[in-house]
């Protein structure tokens, strides 16, 4: 098992015959994941040739390209001005998982078809995310796949290079699933969201948690793990330096005032019984410990 | 992007929000000659106010009551080029004088909790809000505002009768709801904020005193807030990284940093912070936010180094790379041919430390290792690295 993304997801690719999307789509194959289709209308009923003799064939529009492969999962590259259309017309089509990359997406477009998607079935992740990876499984975005390999511990991250970092850190445990919700104001899947996810996984025994200044998600992610998590959370939280009002590269990377600090997202996982690295080193030196526990029950 | 209370002003106008006259000047004579204009439909009346992106103008006296053009021209010359919180007046705003009966509150922005909208609604204007918030929460009303419906008569309504506005200006007040949320929509912003939104004596509604930001990301389908953006206020080691397309933040130290990805860049700006603390007593602090991207080739690092070198605070840089997508030998060829592109721009380097790790981190090291590139050392462990280079920059100070 893993969460969200498994050996028997089918993934399709929207904006898959752009740049980044052809890139990224033979990154994906390369990786073993089961990519079934590209959309794009004007090259609807073309064939794209991968390397290693793979070949995927592109279709006019999400609910053509599921009805004739039985896709459940699209990745979405296009431009930031086309990504509301791109994700309406995913959860129109009733894809269980979308998985936005795309940067730069306008934060009413987000906040539309987020508020639009409620209720229809479809998880959204991202936008501006790196995307998600079941290692050995399944790899569903940008994160590259060889710096781990499948494992027991679970990542939820809100910084791609941090999950890189930690996932590189820690490969001699591999992870069942690594997911990077992205650094907007608006998210589609959040901590929480994860968070449980994994505590429903039988094949996930430990949880890190990456956040960073701005917003209150690891807040009240922190009430939720009080609550709700039982297996051990560490944590870690970038942006203790950052100066108030400016933003820190993603768009929700903002102290506002005395909202939003590093140190108040610290203190309150902390007081939910999180152990919080200094580092990312010191982080995962704290993951280290608790799987080295769990390897010796 | 914050705008100006004249910018908001006149986004307002655009969208059918009451507003009374308004305009800007920059120097005494051009305040006189708007108070003339304006102060025509108040009795010669006039507000000067100063325009900055911070609270607490009044309270610093940077809002005066002008009775004519005379006193007007006056007090824009007392105001002009004052400093408000570090803030140097460089604008003030010529405001038509209004007989207020009453003062109330509106704002509409974004809930990231909720991942939706939310309008915050009061009787009790003027003051400050989150002072309201804290001491009389029951006194703010707070009504969540569906993205794809946004403020109709029935939301209107909602808002209305929540903050417990009499039935009379119901009507009234609506309307200027919904015109707001216009603005919120069709603008792009984050945030609309009216304090005051004020009943005159004569019972008209009017937004007095707005505040407003837009998404930078909405900029695609916005050439016409190109004009908003502003400068004058940034440090010019920004202005340069804007020019050059990095993603960069100024900030007071001797420490310059380089990573690939928000995240770690934040994450590398702590790391050398506790290490300045820790081994040099506080000598050494970052000197700035420069995310790279994840591809982090030749051009960008050498644009990087080149913003950093400018920097006459900076004693010594760290650089601190996670190969992902683009792998160490990548990025240990891009710090070579930067080194190359700065050397033909005339630039001396400064003392360098340089951690890669990840994909391809062995090759990478070896690429630098057989560079030789004069003052560069390498560290390949994260925490190791910051300390280096907070001793490297602790020695130059």
């Amino acid at each position: 098992m893993a969460i969200f993304l498994t050996e028997n997801s089918k993934v399709i690719v929207q904006g898959m015959t752009g740049s980044e999307g052809m890139k990224h789509t033979a990154r994906m194959l390369a990786s073993g994941t089961n990519v079934v289709g590209g959309v794009n209308p004007k090259k609807a009923g073309t064939t794209v040739d991968f390397p290693e003799g793979k070949q995927v064939p592109v279709f006019g529009g999400v609910k053509e390209a599921m009805d004739a492969t039985g896709a459940d999962v699209t990745v979405i590259f296009v431009p930031a001005a086309f990504t509301k259309a791109a994700v309406v017309e995913a959860v129109d089509a009733g894809i269980p998982l979308a998985v936005v990359i795309t940067e730069g997406v306008a934060v009413r477009d987000t906040a539309e078809f987020f508020n639009y998607s409620l209720g229809k079935g479809t998880r959204i992740i991202g936008p501006n995310c790196p995307g998600l990876i079941s290692p050995g499984k399944s790899n569903a975005g940008i994160i590259p796949a060889d710096i781990t390999g499948p494992g027991r511990i679970g990542l939820v991250s809100k910084s791609g290079t941090l999950t890189y970092q930690m996932m590189f850190e820690l490969n001699d445990f591999g992870f069942s699933t690594g997911v990077g919700i992205g650094g907007d104001p608006i998210i589609g899947t959040t901590h929480i969201d994860c968070l449980q996810a994994f505590q429903d996984d039988p094949d996930t025994d430990a949880i890190v948690m990456i956040g960073e200044i701005g917003g209150d998600a690891e807040e009240r992610a922190a009430a939720y793990i009080k609550e709700h998590i039982t297996k051990p959370v560490v944590g870690y939280v970038a942006g203790f330096t950052a100066p108030e009002g400016k933003t820190m590269g993603h768009a929700g990377a903002i102290v506002s005032g005395s909202s939003g600090t590093a140190q108040a997202k610290k203190e309150a996982l902390e007081a939910a019984g999180v152990k919080v690295g200094k580092t990312p080193s010191e982080t995962a030196a704290l993951m280290r410990e608790i799987m080295q526990g769990i390897a010796a029950k | 992007m914050d705008l100006y209370e004249y910018q908001a002003r006149d986004l307002f106008e655009k969208h059918g929000v009451p507003v009374l006259g308004g305009a800007v000047a920059t120097t005494p004579a051009e305040a006189r000659a708007a108070a003339e204009t304006i102060g025509a439909k108040s009795g010669g009346v006039t507000v000067v106010k100063a325009q900055v992106k911070t609270g607490g103008r009044g309270k610093a006296g940077g809002v005066k009551v002008a009775k004519s053009a005379d006193e007007a021209e006056q007090y824009a010359e007392q105001i002009l080029g004052m400093d408000i919180k570090g803030h140097t007046v460089k604008k003030v705003m010529i405001a038509q004088g209004a007989q207020i009966a009453e003062e109330y509150y509106f704002s509409l922005l974004l809930d990231r909790a909720n991942r939706t909208y939310l309008a915050l609604c009061s009787k009790e204007g003027g003051m400050d809000i989150e002072t309201l918030a804290v001491e009389r929460p029951e006194a703010l009303a707070r009504i969540p505002v569906d993205p794809n419906v946004g403020i109709d008569d029935a939301k209107a309504a909602e808002i209305i009768q929540a903050a417990g506005f009499p039935e009379a200006d119901h009507a009234a007040l609506a309307n200027v709801l919904k015109q707001l949320w216009e603005v919120y929509h069709d603008e792009d912003a984050t945030l609309v904020e009216v304090n005051p939104l004020v009943k005159t004596e004569d019972g008209q509604i009017l937004a007095l005193d707005g505040k407003v930001s837009i998404d930078d990301n909405s900029a695609f389908r916005h050439p016409e807030h190109a004009e908003f953006v502003d400068h004058s206020k940034t440090d010019p080691l920004e202005v340069l990284a804007i020019e050059k397309g990095l993603n960069y933040v100024k900030l007071d130290g001797n420490v310059g940093i380089i990573g690939n990805g928000a995240g770690l860049v934040m994450s590398t700006l702590d790391v050398v912070a506790y290490a300045g603390e820790e081994f040099t007593g506080g000598a050494a602090k970052p000197a700035n936010f420069l995310d790279i991207g994840g591809g982090a080739n030749a051009e960008v690092m050498a644009d990087g180094l080149d913003v950093i070198f400018e920097d006459a605070q900076v004693k010594a840089v760290f650089v601190n790379v996670f190969g992902g997508i683009t792998a160490c030998d990548a990025v240990a060829d891009g710090i070579v041919k930067a080194y190359d592109i700065l050397a033909s721009h005339g630039k001396d380097p400064k003392p360098l430390v340089v951690r890669l790790d990840g994909n391809n981190a062995d090759l990478g090291r070896q690429i630098l290792d057989e560079a030789k590139l004069p003052l560069l050392e390498r560290v390949d462990t994260m925490d190791g690295a910051a300390r280096r280079v907070a001793e490297l920059a602790a020695a130059a100070n």
